[in-house]
Parts: C-alpha cells; sequence; structure tokens
C-alpha cells in the first residue's frame, strides 16, 4: 500500500501507461478529469490508508512539499474495518484479562472480517510473483520504492539477491462512496434497541 | 426509436437481483461480450457501494431513524422511494428491526391466497409502518436497477434497449403477470419474461462458446435443477433436431416449492443455536443472523473438503466487548451431512414423494412454504409426473421403455449458489443415476461449467440477445394447459355439490404470439357484475385441445388455481343486460397468458387472473 515517489518509468512501461491511460479515460470520466488537470498543479491522489510522507525525489533543490492524506478515507477505512472485522472493538480491549481461548474466538472474527474489507475493497497483489526465499536479480533503474535493498547494499546494479519478502501492492482501491453531509467521524453509531 | 446498444437480462430474485448485458454492437453469432453490472446501493447511511448484486430486501425506516441526506443515492429518488431503502443496507437493518423489513416479495407474488396488490408487507409490521405491496416491492427492486443502468450508461437510455426480466418456471399466469405489471411500473417497455431455469440453460450456451452443440446431442432431455436462494424450480428441455440444427425444446416445468438455500442455512442455524441454548446461551435476533452466516460459511466448507471434521463459528457479542462477550462453537462435518445432505437431498428411491401434511386449522397469514424439506422428493414426483412428457415428441417415440415409472433425464444442470458446493450436485446426480439404473437406463451426465450465482442475468441477457436474430433459442410456448370449470347439468342431489366440467381454455404449448377462439361456446355475462369462474392448470395434459371438456381427471392432473373474473364494463351497454362472449386465449410476446371475453361485435374485455379478495 505504499504510494510514494517512482523514479522515471522505462520506456517500455511507459507503453503500457499510455495504453492503460487511453482505456482508463474513455471508461473513467473521474480519471479523465484528474487528467486533464494533471498539467496544472501536481494534486496528488488521497492515499487511501495512514500519510505516507513522501520527500519528492529532488534532482533540483526545489522546494520540498509534503501532502496531508485527507481524513476522510482513512476515517472510512476505519469504519469498514470496525463494522465487518470489530478491529477497534478488538484493539480497545485489555488482552491480559482473558485467556487465549477467548482471544483466539475474536481473532477469527477479526481476522475474517479484515480479509473480506480488504478483498472488497482493494485488490492486492504481490510484487513479486517469484517464492520468497529464491536468488532475484534486480535489472538498473527497478522501482526504489516497489523494492527495498537490505543486508549488503554496496555496488550498482543489477543487484543480486534473496527474496526475503514478495511485497504487496494495492493495484485498484473501491472505497464506498460518501453522502454529501456524511459525519466520516462517526466509525460506529451507538446502538439503541427499543 | 433508435436501435438497441445492449441486450439487458435482468434476474429478480427472491432474496437477490442481477443486471447482465450484452453488448450488441460487438456481439456476433455465438462470441458475445457481456458483463454485470454494478449496482451503487447503500450499504450503511450515508454510504454508497457498487456490488454485483441487489439484495432483493426493501427497509422502511422511522422518520427519525437516518439523518437527513443518509439515503441518498446517486439519482434523484421520488418522495416515494426514499421512504424505502433497497439492497445491502436494508438486509443488514432489517437483521435488527425485522417489523420494517419486506423480504421475500417474489414469493409474496406467487401467493395465492393474498391480494397481491395490497399493501400487506411487512406482514408482522406494527400498525404505523406504511406497509408496501408485494407489488410495489418488486416495482422498486426492478427501478432500481433501471436508475442504475442510467447512472453507467447514459449514452443507452434503458428504455431503448432490448430488456428480459426472469420469472421461476412454475409461476402461475397471475404471478406472470403481477410481474409484467411490476416491470411496466419501474419503466420498463416492451419487456419478455423468461423463465429462469430456461435462462440458466441459455447462460451454459453462451459460456460454451458454441461446444454446447458437442456436449449435447439430439434425444437427450436435460432436466434443470434451480435451487435458488429461497425457491426450487424444474424444468426438462428436449433436444430435437430440426433440419440438422439442434432446436431445445422446453417441455415440462416443476411446481412452486418455496424452498431454497437460505433454509438450508437458517435450518442450520437452529440446529446450533439448540445446542447453545442446551448450554444456557441464548441468542437474540440479532445473534442469530451473525450465526445463520456462520452456518453457511461452516457448510459450505464443510461440503467442500472432506478432510476438514469440524468448523468453528463465532457469534460476535452485540456489545463493544468482542473477546469475553462472543460465543464460540462449531459444526462438525457429520452435523453438516445429516442435516444438509440427508434432511434436503435424501437418498430416496424413485417412488418417493413428498409428505405433504394437514395444514392446521388456523394458519397464520404467511408464505405457503414447502412441507417436505426433501428436494430429492419433490424432483421424485416431478419427474415420475412428467413420465409422459416426450410421448408425442418426434424423434423421441420408443426411446423410454413403456414401464418407465418417470421421465428418464440423460443429462442434468445445475443452478443456484447452494450447488457451490459439488457434494450436493453429486448427492442429486447419485440419486438420479440410481433410479435410472433400477429402470435399466443409461446414468445422465452432468453439464459442468455454470455460473451458478449469475446464470440467470446473463441467459436473461443473452435471450434478449437472442431474440434478435442471433444463436440459438429454447422453443416451448405455455407450460401448462388451463381450464375453467362448468357446471354440468345434473338434477341437484341434496348435500352434493353439483359436479364440475373442465372446459379446456388455453391449450399446452401455445406459442408466443398466438391467440386462439373458445368454438362452440358462448357465456352469457350479465354487464357491470362481475363473473367468476373456477380455474385450473395441468402441467401433465398435453393433448387437451381448446374446447374439450373433461368430466373426469386424475387427482393430480389439475391444479385449481386463484379464481378468476371477468367484468363487462357498462361502456355503451346498459347495466344487466346479458352479452354473448367466447373466450379468447392469447400468449402474448411477453410470456404472459391474456383471456378476453369477446362479444359478437369483437368488443373484448380482459379476464383478471389476480382477483382481489375483497
Amino acid at each position: 500500500m505504499t504510494n510514494s515517489n517512482q523514479p522515471l518509468p522505462s520506456f517500455f512501461s511507459r507503453i503500457s501507461i499510455a495504453i492503460g491511460a487511453f482505456f482508463r479515460t474513455l471508461s473513467d470520466a473521474e480519471y479523465a478529469a484528474r487528467l486533464s488537470r494533471i498539467d496544472e498543479a501536481p494534486q496528488p491522489v488521497a492515499a487511501p490508508v495512514a500519510p505516507a510522507p513522501a520527500p519528492a525525489p529532488a534532482p533540483a533543490p526545489a522546494p520540498v512539499t509534503l501532502r496531508v492524506a485527507t481524513p476522510d478515507a482513512a476515517l472510512q477505512l476505519l469504519s469498514l474495518f470496525q463494522r465487518e472485522a470489530r478491529l477497534i472493538d478488538f484493539t480497545q480491549e485489555n488482552l491480559s484479562a482473558y485467556s487465549d481461548a477467548d482471544i483466539g474466538a475474536a481473532a477469527r472474527v477479526v481476522h475474517e472480517g479484515c480479509a473480506k474489507v480488504l478483498k472488497e475493497h482493494f485488490t492486492i497483489q504481490p510484487i513479486r510473483s517469484e517464492a520468497e526465499g529464491s536468488r532475484i536479480e534486480l535489472p538498473e533503474g527497478f522501482d526504489a520504492a516497489a523494492v527495498r535493498l537490505t543486508g549488503n547494499v554496496v555496488g550498482k546494479a543489477p543487484f543480486k539477491g534473496t527474496l526475503s519478502h514478495r511485497g504487496w501492492r494495492s493495484a485498484e482501491v473501491r472505497l464506498p462512496k460518501l453522502a454529501e453531509a456524511h459525519d466520516a467521524s462517526i466509525l460506529a453509531p451507538a446502538e439503541v434497541e427499543l | 426509436m433508435s436501435d438497441p446498444r445492449y441486450a439487458i437480462g435482468i434476474d429478480l430474485g427472491t432474496t437477490h437481483s442481477a443486471l447482465s448485458y450484452v453488448n450488441l454492437q460487438t456481439s456476433d453469432g455465438e462470441k458475445t461480450q457481456h458483463g454485470v453490472l454494478a449496482i451503487p446501493q447503500l450499504t450503511a447511511p450515508g454510504t454508497i457501494e457498487e456490488l454485483p448484486l441487489l439484495p432483493s430486501f426493501l427497509y422502511l425506516p422511522h422518520a427519525d431513524e437516518l439523518a437527513p441526506g443518509e439515503n441518498n443515492l446517486p439519482w434523484q429518488q421520488t418522495a416515494e422511494e426514499q421512504a424505502g431503502v433497497a439492497g445491502e443496507m436494508a438486509r443488514s437493518r432489517g437483521a435488527t428491526t425485522p417489523i420494517r423489513l419486506v423480504s421475500s416479495a417474489k414469493s409474496w407474488l406467487s401467493h395465492p391466497g393474498v391480494d397481491r396488490r395490497s399493501a400487506l408487507l411487512p406482514n408482522d409490521a406494527p400498525e404505523e409502518v406504511a406497509r408496501v405491496s408485494p407489488l410495489e416491492a418488486s416495482t422498486r427492486y426492478l427501478s432500481h436497477l433501471r436508475k442504475a443502468w442510467e447512472q453507467a450508461h447514459p449514452e443507452a437510455p434503458f428504455g431503448e434497449q432490448a430488456v428480459t426480466v426472469t420469472i421461476p418456471a412454475s409461476f402461475d399466469p397471475g404471478a406472470r403477470e403481477l410481474t409484467a405489471d411490476a416491470a411496466r411500473a419501474a419503466g420498463y417497455t416492451n419487456l419478455p419474461l423468461l423463465e429462469e431455469p430456461q435462462a440458466a440453460l441459455y447462460s451454459w450456451i453462451q459460456g460454451s462458446e458454441g461446444r454446447w452443440r458437442k456436449e449435447v446431442k439430439p434425444g437427450d432431455i436435460i432436466l434443470v435443477v434451480d435451487v435458488g436462494g429461497g425457491t426450487s424450480d424444474f424444468s426438462l428441455i428436449a433436444v430435437l433436431e430440426r433440419d440438422g440444427v439442434l432446436e431445445p425444446h422446453r417441455i415440462a416445468v416443476g411446481d412452486h416449492i418455496l424452498l431454497g438455500g437460505d433454509n438450508m442455512d437458517l435450518a442450520l442455524a437452529h440446529l446450533v443455536a439448540r445446542k447453545l441454548a442446551a448450554n444456557g446461551t441464548q441468542l437474540d435476533a440479532w445473534q442469530m443472523r451473525a450465526l445463520t452466516y456462520g452456518c453457511r460459511t461452516a457448510k459450505e466448507k464443510l461440503l467442500a473438503d472432506e478432510t476438514v471434521a469440524t468448523w468453528p463459528i463465532v457469534v460476535p457479542s452485540r456489545g463493544s466487548k468482542l473477546i469475553g462477550g462472543s460465543i464460540r462453537t462449531e459444526l462438525t462435518r457429520d452435523e453438516v451431512s445429516t442435516f444438509i445432505l440427508d434432511g434436503f437431498f435424501p437418498k430416496v428411491e424413485a417412488s418417493a414423494r413428498p409428505a405433504v401434511r394437514q395444514r392446521a386449522g388456523l394458519t397464520q397469514l404467511g408464505l405457503p412454504y414447502a412441507q417436505d424439506a426433501g428436494i430429492t422428493r419433490h424432483l421424485a414426483a416431478f419427474l415420475a409426473r412428467q413420465v409422459g412428457a416426450t410421448a408425442e415428441l418426434e424423434g423421441y417415440a420408443g426411446k423410454q421403455s413403456a414401464d418407465a415409472t418417470f421421465l428418464h433425464p440423460t443429462a442434468v444442470l445445475f443452478n443456484g449458489g447452494v450447488f457451490k458446493s459439488d457434494l450436493l450436485a453429486q448427492r442429486i446426480m447419485g440419486t438420479i443415476n440410481d433410479w435410472l439404473y433400477m429402470e435399466g437406463a443409461e446414468p445422465a451426465r452432468m453439464l459442468g461449467g455454470a455460473d451458478l450465482d449469475l446464470a440467470v442475468a446473463r441467459g436473461a441477457a443473452y435471450y434478449s440477445y437472442v431474440r434478435r436474430g442471433s444463436g440459438v433459442r429454447i422453443r416451448g410456448g405455455t407450460a401448462r394447459s388451463y381450464y375453467v370449470a362448468i357446471e354440468s347439468a345434473m338434477p341437484a342431489i341434496p348435500g352434493m355439490e353439483p359436479p364440475i366440467q373442465a372446459l379446456c381454455v388455453a391449450p399446452f404449448g401455445m406459442e408466443e404470439g398466438s391467440e386462439i377462439e373458445l368454438p362452440n361456446q358462448e357465456f352469457g355475462l350479465v354487464v357491470g357484475e362481475p363473473v367468476q369462474f373456477r380455474f385450473f392448470g395441468s402441467s401433465v395434459r398435453r393433448q387437451d385441445q381448446i374446447g374439450d371438456l373433461l368430466d373426469f381427471w386424475g387427482p393430480d392432473e389439475l391444479i385449481e388455481m386463484n379464481e378468476i373474473q371477468a367484468t363487462l364494463s357498462p361502456e355503451g351497454r346498459v347495466a344487466g343486460d346479458v352479452v354473448q362472449v367466447r373466450l379468447h386465449a392469447m400468449a402474448t410476446e411477453s410470456g404472459t397468458l391474456e383471456l378476453a371475453a369477446v362479444a359478437n361485435d369483437g368488443q373484448r374485455w380482459k379476464v383478471e387472473f389476480d382477483v382481489r379478495n375483497a
């Protein structure tokens, strides 16, 4: 779910970006509107989750701008996690008072619900398709945001190393739309049975 | 009106509705470009999500229940529409406040014992809730789907597209007409209705991209077993060959059985709730719903994977104390297989019949749920009743041995989410093949590769497409013959009702768009006074022609339906006059049956199937 700065894409990836943009412009009016605004000011899309303060790669000493994620999307996601997975209830409790069996039972609710929210609202894919533990090679110009180098980081690309985590990427975000007056800070309403 | 750009199919289901479409401009022959419309709906107050299915539930909120604007949809709603919320939020809200929830409107639409145009749902609502009629609720779902389409496709107005709406094959003429009325009220024009099992077969044909011609052959009899959320529906489709072209004919449909997948999950939930109650834990309505969901998941896991012996179910606490307050229980493989397999899909003999129990003297106004949960027993009864269905079919003479006790299907197509569990499909296949083996027939094969959830909507869209001239069409005509009762001329015997004769007014298999007149039989109707006829339908008497008068019939041959009624409006006539009329039967292009009383001077009056119970 990283949504930070990326190095400039290669020629071939630009082809696929161009084709993707072409079809998406035709099918997605909002996207087209964003695209037509693209030259005006670099207005980044709201990140769906916690802000990932991303310093822009500064080739020239330009003023560093940090974008602020809108709280609505984050609140909305919290509300979904609470509704489907009772995540807030779960994290607000003091675990020391309960046996592992009780915690395990509740964890099933949380696990099942979180998985449902992730499945319904995001398309989550591994960044690397190779099996974890296998040797991979990173060519020059690899996406440093998508692949993090660890350990003996010396020399220059291509880098050879062992894949210790496949990484995750959200290929698509589908958050519910909200009514104009909807108060997103209500994560779960109080319930009163009459 | 410009040419349609899309062929649209709508599955108006008991528990879920869906809209599927075929792009006419990019489709050719059996290669079609199709999709399923994501339907914007409220999932929580002020929250709109696009889901592939629209749960067929309508919630009627209290005036103080939602903040202003919280039930807005992406399109304009009338004040009347604002008064109810359709879709996912209706379903989840309704679980905690059932007195405001309209559910199973479709089953009520086919309930012959009630006035389906009167505001009677929710049927256990208190006085102050403004109820809606089954017809209105159906209209609401259909209009929600139409508006969702118009929002997503402003370039292709809904009214100009080719639209098909599906109905259970077992719907009687009254329920069909009400569905057509609901669609008209929702702004649908020129629509045909399609039987759901046929839609499932269309979807299978479409999905095979032409390979279906290799998988079925002339002489096949395809049994479609459609177990939806709330109803089970059977149809038989024979495959004929005409001029070298395969032509499927729908030859029989089953009776309306109010029994579906939701009953199974609910039954399991009650089993688990009883176990919990034995240990002193009582569940409220909210927890029961959570338990039902848990049971559905557990059922699917246990039936799909033989290595799993138990599956845990956790009912979350109602309050914010999740850890201490949740109830953990489990469902075992044994429980599921005894309960679901042996309860709903028992291995029975071909001679088994569903149990019919006398209804208790005073029944509450409610849906006439199936009294026997054994789907295989209903199936056995259906196949036995239809043993002669192919007798007069071209190319089928002598295919079946004369002493067969039931119609021998050669292939089975399953539809409905229940059959995601392969075990259930296998149980039905095994049971049918045992029956076939006992009568020395070849085993039937299963037609695979069906999309169990969306097949009906997809098939309906495909039907809208083939109606325009490309691809294979299923033939069939009306699935029943219809009769009105005539009192026979006999001296009155004290204490005995005069015996009746049944006059055939519409024969079996009337093709769409045909109209026939009842010969030699005129009725004198009094202008301005409604006249009622007792009305019967038969799904087995294929040979009766219009005007045939039956003196005797087998106990299962004719099923009495709601009375039908003709009222001669006094326009241009004197009230009290007697007018001689003849009865006409029409099978309309839209898939409904119409009866009309026609005077000698050509004036016609519609005979209503849906008589208000005054």
